[in-house]
């Protein structure tokens, strides 16, 4: 274990939705390097309360990378400097003695800021409720093993559905596009075969609610470097040839 | 008083129950159903899918999370896998051994005619999980692939990489927000439901506060299912993800449902041992590992070299050694209760000693290290985030962490507790795994609890109530209930005293887990609850909560979350201390064989405990619900 010293954060601090923000400047003299950098937060928080002061707000519950409910711009990166990791997964010995650390909150337009660092990320749910599913009410489903699938289309669909939906794909797009996840959620249903049925209906309709909150594509792919999962770019490729194919082909018909 | 706790076992011998049950239950007609606000609180596994199938049915559905989506719930996290009775391995399961199975694993006390409706819809689940979409593991040929877990000699685990319960509370999530979307489901997010409302004698609702704007409110319904998790983060330490917490039960049994069986706690063997003190949760490494990886320490307590370098006949693998028929793959609380032995004993490893080996260089020997990557290669690249050792080179340090709770709301067949309309789901409730649960069946419990169980059984109470008038929120007692909600809340802030919650929080724990975790002993339990006690004053005086009440406060969430934690902790330590018996997880040390094994007592313990709230946190009072086995024989459990 090795101790650090002298970090300075630099953190965005909000009272609310329609209040100004600002960042706040705190020192933390010693922190070990076994900490994750929510523990380091954890740590500032229990300081402020001792001193009657109001606790930074932020998102956050498994502490393993896989709920996607912390979200926070470290240094201007999306989830911090770590590939491949979301923020409660960071530790301090990615940083070194003598640091400043500037947090912030996600910042997009489709995710308005609640309270320091958290922010509402509804709009993914909503793109869910349109099509983000298979139809298959409970009960009558067939033996599981019925339809055989090929192990690279269930690795292909498992890696696409391994998204944990914490927004980094859209803080840290340079338009607030909801791309990589629309096309990570349509990618991961859309591979397999009991999801072609839907196929094209889901693509159209959750790629039309995701235009009504988020920003356009341009082809920056800062959300799949940011992406804590690494979901690769390329479902975009599938969701827009899905998508092109229901407008142009007028397939969504076949799904009705 | 006297608490009803017939549990309402149907008619006929076991493996003809479930479908009894289904053939004579009175049903509420498709137009009727509508009629029906069913409250579903909690949207993890169990939740969810008790919410979508009551939406798909007809029925008016709104569901409660105190999470900003239903994909954040605590289930997300369950790594390792999901069992079924499917046998496509061809190794020999059935419905009957997994049903078998489950009961010895919980050591004689679970209900038989649970545990064998589990074991019967088991299938079901697999084949529901994935039609909606759940890529599970499959072999090259395309069919799906199965591991096998500890306490079980078959494969009859299905798995989605180490992210089975990411992938199957995505699959319920998205049988959810398909109803949300048609409008069958009406999702409140970011509520926390407070308390529940009793009026002439049975559920009318509950009082939520809402976690944005500080507001109480109050809905009502026909019937309340409580799908709201399990209570292991009353150690602080814990697997469990930071929010888990026990305000709901708890809440439920202040108002009248029984509390079962609360000492029953599982001891996770393989998790990532703590590294420093302000340390915030603990990691599980999925006890699949265990399939792959040998458990060693050093012989000597004295060992100071690094582990490539202790020689074989050096280290001991103690369960491969004590335990050879099934070695690395002994039951959770047997193999936490060895490794705790030999961290005492001073073999521990690692730079606090305080973790045993999990060790692949074998497996990766064996298979390449392409295989294991395959496997493992998530949970090998989180050990590696959180630790900074790489272990593929050197064995994983792992160490024994607080994980799952068996005890629960006290429920019926029906899954009804002692309250009249309220229901208890998931890993809230008691009911199938006894004194101890079998990996990987946790996530199954839910899905049946949720898919398959609930559907059935709340028309047997709905049914009664159709066409008569229930009380709305208007009604004086939810107002009375909202307004104590709202003063309790307000005096957490008004205490001002010098310490937050985590501080208070982290000494309960601390007690807990000394005297009330992995083994247990009269004089302890004692002591332990005139700890918790003082410590709970303490916490009443000297809390603080700073920031307001009318937005966001995290601090004051924590706080009512803490001090329900109190007196849970009080009514553990009164359960153990009760209980003169070593069963599972439930480990007297009084209690042992000479070789350290656990002497149930069959005679006289063979109960369950409901207890009842009576207003003091050290006097609740005991009932018993009286366990009877019709197919299985009690046997000392062995896994020699
Ligand atoms: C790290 C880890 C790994 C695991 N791995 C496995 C595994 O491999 N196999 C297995 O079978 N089991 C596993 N388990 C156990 C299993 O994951 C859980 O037991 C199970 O998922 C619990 O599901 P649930 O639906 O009952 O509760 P949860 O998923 O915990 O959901 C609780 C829900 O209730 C809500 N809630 C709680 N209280 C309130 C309140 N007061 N107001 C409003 N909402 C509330 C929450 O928001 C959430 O939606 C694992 C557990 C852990 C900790
Ligand atoms: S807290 Fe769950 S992903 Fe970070």
């Amino acid at each position: 274990m090795t101790i650090l010293t002298n970090i300075t954060i630099k953190i965005w601090r909000q009272e609310g939705p329609d209040t100004e923000g600002r960042f706040e400047t705190h020192q933390i003299p010693e922190i070990s390097d076994e900490a994750s950098f929510l523990e380091l937060l954890d740590i500032l928080n229990e300081r402020l309360i001792e001193e009657g002061k109001e606790a930074i707000v932020f998102d956050h519950d498994c502490r393993e990378g896989i709920c996607g409910t912390c979200s926070m711009m470290i240094d201007g990166q999306a989830h911090g400097p770590q590939k491949g990791t979301a923020t409660c997964q960071l530790h301090m010995r990615t940083f070194s003695s003598g640091d400043e650390i500037v947090v912030e909150p996600w910042r997009a337009t489709a995710f308005p800021i609640i309270k320091d660092l958290m922010v509402d990320r509804a709009p993914f749910d909503r793109i869910m409720e349109v099509g983000g599913f298979i139809t298959a009410p409970t009960g009558g489903a067939p033996d599981a093993n019925i339809i055989p699938i090929p192990k690279p289309v269930i690795d292909a669909s498992m890696d696409a559905a391994s998204c944990i939906g914490c927004g980094a794909c859209v803080a840290a797009c340079p338009n607030g596009a909801a791309n990589l996840f629309t096309a990570a959620k349509i990618t991961h249903l859309n591979l397999l075969p009991q999801g072609q049925a839907e196929r094209y209906k889901r693509a159209e309709a959750m790629v039309e609610k995701m235009d009504e909150y988020f920003g356009s594509c341009t082809n920056h792919g800062e959300c799949e470097a940011a992406c804590p999962k690494e979901i690769s770019i390329d479902t975009i490729a599938t969701m827009n040839v899905d998508y092109w194919k229901s407008k142009f082909k007028n397939r969504q018909h076949l799904d009705r | 008083m006297s608490m009803n706790l017939d549990a309402n076992i149907p008619e006929g011998p076991l493996a003809d129950k479930w479908q009894n049950f289904i053939a004579n239950e009175r049903l509420v007609n498709p137009s009727n159903k509508r009629k029906f606000k069913i409250i579903v609180v909690g949207t993890g596994l169990a939740g969810a899918s008790a919410a979508a199938t009551f939406g798909e049915l007809g029925y008016e559905v709104e569901a409660f999370t105190f999470h900003d989506s239903p994909r954040r719930a605590h289930s997300i996290s369950a790594q390792g896998g999901i069992n079924a009775a499917k046998n496509y391995p061809g190794d020999g399961d059935s419905v009957h051994r997994l049903f078998f199975d489950t009961v010895k694993g919980g050591d004689f006390r679970a209900r038989e005619a649970n545990v064998h409706r589990l074991a019967e819809v088991s299938n079901e689940i697999i084949d529901q999980m994935v039609a909606q979409g759940v890529p599970f593991a499959r072999e090259y040929g395309g069919l799906l692939d199965n591991r096998s877990f500890g306490g079980a000699q078959v494969s009859r685990t299905f798995y989605a990489r180490g992210q089975t319960g990411q992938q199957l509370l995505i699959g319920a999530y998205q049988q959810l927000s398909r109803q949300i979307g048609l409008g069958n489901v009406k999702l409140w997010n970011r509520m926390e439901m407070v308390d529940i409302v009793n009026i002439d004698g049975r559920c009318a609702g509950i009082v939520c506060r809402d976690l944005l704007t500080g507001e109480f409110s109050s809905h009502s319904a026909h019937a309340v299912v409580l799908a709201t998790g399990g209570y292991g983060n009353v150690f602080y330490l814990s697997t469990n993800a930071m929010s888990c917490n026990v305000t709901a039960a708890w809440r439920a049994h202040r108002r009248g449902a029984a509390f079962a069986n609360p000492s029953y706690t599982q001891i996770h063997p393989t998790c990532i041992p703590q590294a420093d003190d302000f340390q915030s949760k603990l990691t599980l490494m999925s006890e699949s590992l265990r399939n792959d990886g040998r458990i060693w320490v050093p012989v000597s307590a004295d060992e100071t070299r690094t582990a490539d370098q202790i020689p074989e006949d050096e280290r001991d693998y103690y369960l491969e050694r004590i335990y050879p028929s099934f070695g690395n793959l002994a039951p959770r609380d047997v193999s936490s209760r060895a490794a705790k032995r030999m961290v005492d004993a001073g073999q521990g490893v690692g730079p606090l000693k305080n973790g045993v080996y999990l060790d692949f260089a074998d497996a990766i020997e064996r298979l390449g290290r392409s295989t294991i990557e395959e496997r493992y290669g998530n949970l090998f690249d989180m050990y590696e985030r959180i630790t900074g050792e790489n272990p593929y080179e050197t064995p994983m340090r792992i160490y024994p962490a607080s994980h799952y709770t068996m005890g629960g709301l006290w429920v019926d067949y029906e899954l009804m507790t002692t309250v009249p309309g309220l229901y208890a789901a998931g890993e809230a409730n008691f009911s199938d795994h006894g004194a101890n649960r079998l990996g990987a069946s946790a996530l199954m419990q839910g899905l049946s609890d949720g898919y398959f169980v609930l559907p059935y059984t709340i028309s047997m109470y709905l049914s009664k109530l159709l066409n008569k008038p229930i009380p709305d929120a208007s009604h004086e007692e939810f107002t009375k209930v909202e307004n104590e909600a709202r003063d309790r809340f307000a005096n957490y802030l008004a205490i001002d005293g010098t310490q937050g919650p985590d501080y208070f929080h982290r000494k309960l724990g601390k007690i807990i887990w000394d005297y009330c975790g992995m083994d247990r002993d009269a004089d302890g339990l004692r002591k332990a609850l005139s700890d918790i006690s003082s410590l709970h004053e303490e916490f009443k005086k000297d809390l603080k909560v700073t920031g307001s009440d009318k937005n966001v406060n995290q601090t004051l969430e924590k706080a009512g979350r803490v001090d329900d934690f109190f007196e849970l902790g009080m009514l553990m330590c009164k359960d153990a201390l009760n209980r003169e018996e070593s069963c599972g997880g439930h480990f007297r040390v009084e209690y042992q064989t000479d070789d350290g094994e656990a002497v149930r007592n069959d005679e006289d313990f063979a109960y369950v405990s409901a207890w009842e709230w009576t207003g003091d946190p050290l006097e609740p009072n005991e009932h018993k619900e009286q366990l009877e086995y019709e197919v299985v024989k009690f046997q000392t459990r062995s896994y020699k």
